[in-house]
């Protein structure tokens, strides 16, 4: 049996035929994907598929995407607009807020998240609105510093124009 | 060196734009038309006989292509799994390993079964189908009863459980220390077991061509050309008909060194099913199969005088090697190599015993033998100083190897290059403000509070390394590492090199290295890697913090060959002698005459056209092999400060302050980024991650993320980092390696201040990891 799944990802309609115990992180990944969003563990202790349903952040293996019926999801692929990086992007690339990715894009929407409701947030109430993201390689430490920077761009409108170039300056 | 204009500076990685946008291409990221999914059936036993396997549901099941066991690969796959010598030569038994298991299971997790299905969710539906029955046999866990020849075996009619028992230096090498002491400390130290979790687990899609006989492995992987290598063996093909290929790897920590049977075991069937197959690990598949560290622990003493000076170690090491040697499972015996730290000894005794119990096998993380090796001597420089009630900085200064004495000659025969121990000691003691802590200290336990500082003055041996040693330890193959740099008629420099990344960020230090030595803007210069099919005929992957103090230094070289040969058709363009051409920032030109020039791309489009020098051929390319005169000696002094709570047994960080000498600096940002994640996995290791099996049933407990404690953001502190420079004399870049240096040295500085917050309970030594419980019950215990 299969069912009718429509969501709007990133601005874009899309209609699927699913199986009722698909995962909607199985479904963004397998049926359109989108394959930055990851997923790192079975128990939904790491985060890494995080992603926004409705401006909210949501564990994407915690939700059977046929719940997805009508919702506003966004992805990390949906961050950049036109070429440009978001200020969380720009950001945790400045204060290298991460070194194999895996877990990046979930940290960054997580970070969206919390930016969205708490836009200048202390470094302990950074560390508490992504306590439910595990990251393996930066202790950390730059992830807090890079949250903090965003912040501070975001909040001095209007956002700096940053262009997305390998190899950036300094 | 040429002027540095990039080299020493925080360059943004030029991997990120992918990663942080969603685009990056890990293994789950790749699909192939007609690909067949594969799922595995694991044994639920730590040790069992397999008496039936009955496949007839699965075969059955919705979607399902074809169900294999062991007799299915048997005219696939030949051989055994590798093991290296690495640092124990001769082995005393070595257990067959095939990648799946036919009428013996020696461990949770090893493979009985597999099913490919049309889909992922088809294969593990078909998967639990699966009937197999089981002759329960008892487990070997405990590894000193694993010793006793009444015990039972890891593998049924095995003679005994011992993997290896070497002795590099008896009890007479440290007989005459011993015999001066005045003071002797003993200790029995735990390394606890750890899974290195890497964010993303592992995976292998291959693909066979039935008629051309290729065979393409997509996997994650931090050493594609060994994988090339043992695969291509063991399935009979040859290495030229085999491309391994690692994209974006999501973390490796030591975890994707070695080959896994899911490396054999997919290709097989991609030749047998005759179409793409794919496999992707479940955590749980990861937990409890993926390769774990440490699992060791060590007796030793230490024999002093009175003023604190060292005089002699005896130390074994007991070594859970699980159901199968690692690959470079031996290689944590260097931990026995490196017991001596930072500080001379007039003798150390070291004996190594591999112990085979029915647990994964247990092969190189993070670190490898030297974070045990720093964990053992800076405990046992701690109980020293605790014994004689002095400052352990000052014990610790007694006996330095002084900066005077490098390149030095340690107990063991290894030479020591470069270091300069005091200098990242006081540098630490100040950035901590070291007296203010103990004045703090003495106020905090007037008030009954438990505060603790710990020192880690850490050396480590890395970079592998040098043929001399390496090729004995691997069975032939030198981890020295080459390099092809090839720059196209219109400039652009493609770079391959045989290290390969999963976070270090090579893409943009070693093309900083590259666009420096060359004079020519980075964007011009392309790294490759991961790919057997491109570039050097072999690679040597990336662990060891080998990649830029061997695989750096071979990019170098081949730069260096590169700018020789422009040179060569610079002088013929410019029709000057060869001596008389100096390259500088980025172009050729005549001594005296700094008119007569000719760009670097000028010189490279010339190159490909005609009227070159007599004899030249045409093209500006060349490949480089490094190998090493020497392994590199980075160091440093890390302070820890705690506080413990006596109601709850809760040790909480307050401070961490690092100062490392990893040699000369490519780019800043990524030393620390190394400094901040290897710190934060010993700190891991130190208070909150351990491997729980069942001691009976040899059941794995922490079999998922919500059992196995690995540190969220709330419990990794920031840090105060700094470096101190000792250039390696090892290799013209002077570098070192700060992959590992956290990691080894963290887990000392955090426990040695956990016992000295303690130390008033008369508290001597705390076992890894220091969590609530096991501090709580030993505060009331030392308080009764």
């Amino acid at each position: 049996m299969k069912l009718k799944v429509a969501t709007t990802v990133n601005g874009r309609k899309h209609e699927h035929e699913v199986e009722p115990r698909l995962l909607l992180v199985h479904h963004l990944r397998d049926n359109l994907g989108l394959t930055g969003t990851h997923v790192g563990c079975d128990t939904s202790q790491c985060g890494a598929c995080t992603i926004l349903v409705d401006g909210q952040a949501v564990k994407s293996c915690t939700m059977f995407a046929v719940q997805a019926e009508g919702r506003n999801l966004t992805t990390i692929e949906g961050m950049a607009k036109d070429g440009e990086l978001h200020p969380i992007q720009q950001a945790f690339w400045d204060e290298h807020g991460l070194q194999c990715g895996y877990c990046t894009p979930g940290f960054i929407m997580a970070a969206a998240y919390l930016l969205s409701t708490n836009p200048n947030p202390t470094d302990d109430e950074i560390r508490k609105g992504l306590e439910g993201n595990l990251c393996r390689c930066t202790g950390y430490v730059n992830i807090v510093k890079a949250v903090k920077s965003a912040a501070q761009t975001m909040s001095s409108a209007p956002a700096k124009k940053t262009t997305v170039t390998a190899a950036g300056g300094n | 060196m040429a002027v540095t204009q990039l080299v020493g500076s925080k360059i943004h990685r030029r991997e990120d734009p992918r990663l942080i946008t969603g685009h990056g291409h890990y293994i789950d990221d790749f699909a192939r038309q007609g690909t067949a999914y594969a799922a595995f059936v694991r044994s639920p036993h730590a040790h069992a006989r397999v008496k039936r396997i009955d496949v007839t549901d699965a075969s059955k099941s919705a979607g399902v292509t074809a169900v294999y066991t062991a007799r299915d690969f048997k005219g696939q796959l030949a051989g055994t799994h590798p093991a290296a010598p690495a640092f124990v030569a001769e082995k005393k038994y070595v257990p067959e390993r095939f990648p799946i298991a036919e009428k013996e299971v020696t461990y949770q997790g090893e493979i009985v079964a597999a099913v490919l299905a049309e889909t992922k969710a088809q294969a593990t539906d078909a998967a639990n189908l699966i009937q197999v029955e089981y002759e329960e046999l008892p487990a070997v866990m405990d590894l000193e009863k694993a010793l006793d020849p009444k015990s039972p075996k890891a593998h049924e009619g095995a003679a005994d459980n011992v993997c290896w028992d070497l002795t590099y230096t008896g009890p007479e090498v440290s007989d005459a220390a011993f015999k001066e002491a005045e003071v002797v400390v003993k200790e029995r130290i735990l390394q606890n077991r750890l899974m290195p979790v890497p964010m993303e687990p592992r995976g292998v899609m291959a693909e066979y061509e039935s008629f051309d006989k290729k065979l393409t492995i997509t996997m994650s992987s931090q050493n594609p050309h060994f994988i090339r290598l043992f695969v291509s063996g063991a399935m009979g093909l040859k290495e030229s008909q085999v491309r391994v290929v690692s994209p974006d790897v999501g973390g490796g920590f030591g975890s994707k060194i070695s080959p896994y049977p899911e490396d054999y075991l997919v290709p097989a069937m991609a030749r047998m099913a005759e179409r793409p197959v794919k496999w992707i690990e479940t955590r749980t598949e990861s937990l409890q199969n993926a390769t774990h560290g440490r699992g060791q622990f060590y007796d030793v003493e230490v024999a002093a005088k009175k003023d604190g000076t060292l005089l002699g170690m005896r130390m074994t090491q007991y070594l859970d090697v699980g159901a199968y040697c690692g690959t470079f499972g031996a290689f944590q015996a260097c931990a026995c190599l490196m017991a001596g730290g930072a500080y001379k000894w007039k003798g150390i005794s070291a004996r190594t015993v591999g112990i085979l119990t029915n647990r994964v096998p247990t092969d190189p993380y993070r670190g490898a033998g030297r974070p045990e090796a720093t964990h053992l001597v800076e405990r046992m420089v701690d109980l020293v100083a605790a014994e004689l009630k002095m400052d352990p900085v000052e014990v610790r200064r007694k006996n330095f190897i002084g900066k005077d004495e490098f390149p030095y000659t340690q107990n063991f025969g290894l030479v020591v290059d470069s270091g300069d121990y005091e200098k990242s000691l006081d540098l630490a003691l100040k950035i901590a403000g070291y007296d203010e802590l103990r004045k703090k200290q003495a106020d905090m336990r007037k008030q009954g509070k438990y505060m603790g500082i710990g020192l880690s003055t850490w050396i480590e041996l890395c970079g592998f390394g040098p043929s001399a040693a390496t090729a004995p330890a691997t069975g032939g193959i030198a981890l020295v590492e080459s390099a092809q740099v090839r720059v196209t008629p219109t400039g652009s420099v493609i770079v391959y090199t045989g290290t390969h990344a999963h976070g270090q960020g090579h893409e943009t230090t070693f093309s900083q290295i590259v666009a420096d030595e060359l004079g020519v803007p980075i964007e011009s210069v392309d790294l490759r890697h991961g790919d057997t099919a491109e570039g050097t005929s072999f690679g040597y992957g990336t662990y060891g913090s080998r990649s830029l103090a061997v695989g750096g230094v071979a990019v170098s070289k081949a730069v260096g060959k590169v700018v020789e040969k422009g040179r060569k058709l610079a002088a013929h363009m410019l029709e000057a002698a060869d001596e008389d051409v100096v390259f500088e920032h980025g172009s050729y030109h005549v001594k005296g005459s700094p008119d007569k020039t000719k760009a670097f791309g000028e010189v490279a489009f010339a190159s490909y056209g005609m009227g070159l020098p007599e004899g030249m051929e045409q093209g500006l390319e060349a490949v480089a092999y490094f190998d090493p005169p020497n392994l590199v000696w980075p160091f440093g002094a890390h302070i820890a400060v705690v506080e413990v709570d006596a109601e709850t047994g809760n040790v909480q960080l307050t401070k961490y302050v690092a100062v490392d000498d990893c040699g000369n600096i490519i780019n800043p940002m990524i030393v620390d980024g190394q400094v901040h994640g290897g710190v934060a996995q010993a700190i891991a290791q130190a208070l909150y991650e351990e491997v729980v099996y069942d001691e009976e049933s040899g059941q794995l407990k922490t079999g998922t993320l919500l059992d196995y404690n690995i540190p969220g953001i709330g419990e990794i502190p920031s840090m105060d980092l700094d470096h101190t420079i000792t250039p390696s004399p090892t290799n013209d870049l002077g570098v070192k390696g700060i992959g590992e240096a956290g990691t080894i040295a963290a887990s000392a500085a955090v426990i040695n201040a956990v016992v000295d917050a303690l130390s008033p309970l008369g508290i001597t030594h705390v076992d890894m990891p220091a969590s609530p419980d096991r501090i709580w019950k030993m505060m009331k215990e030392a308080g009764k």
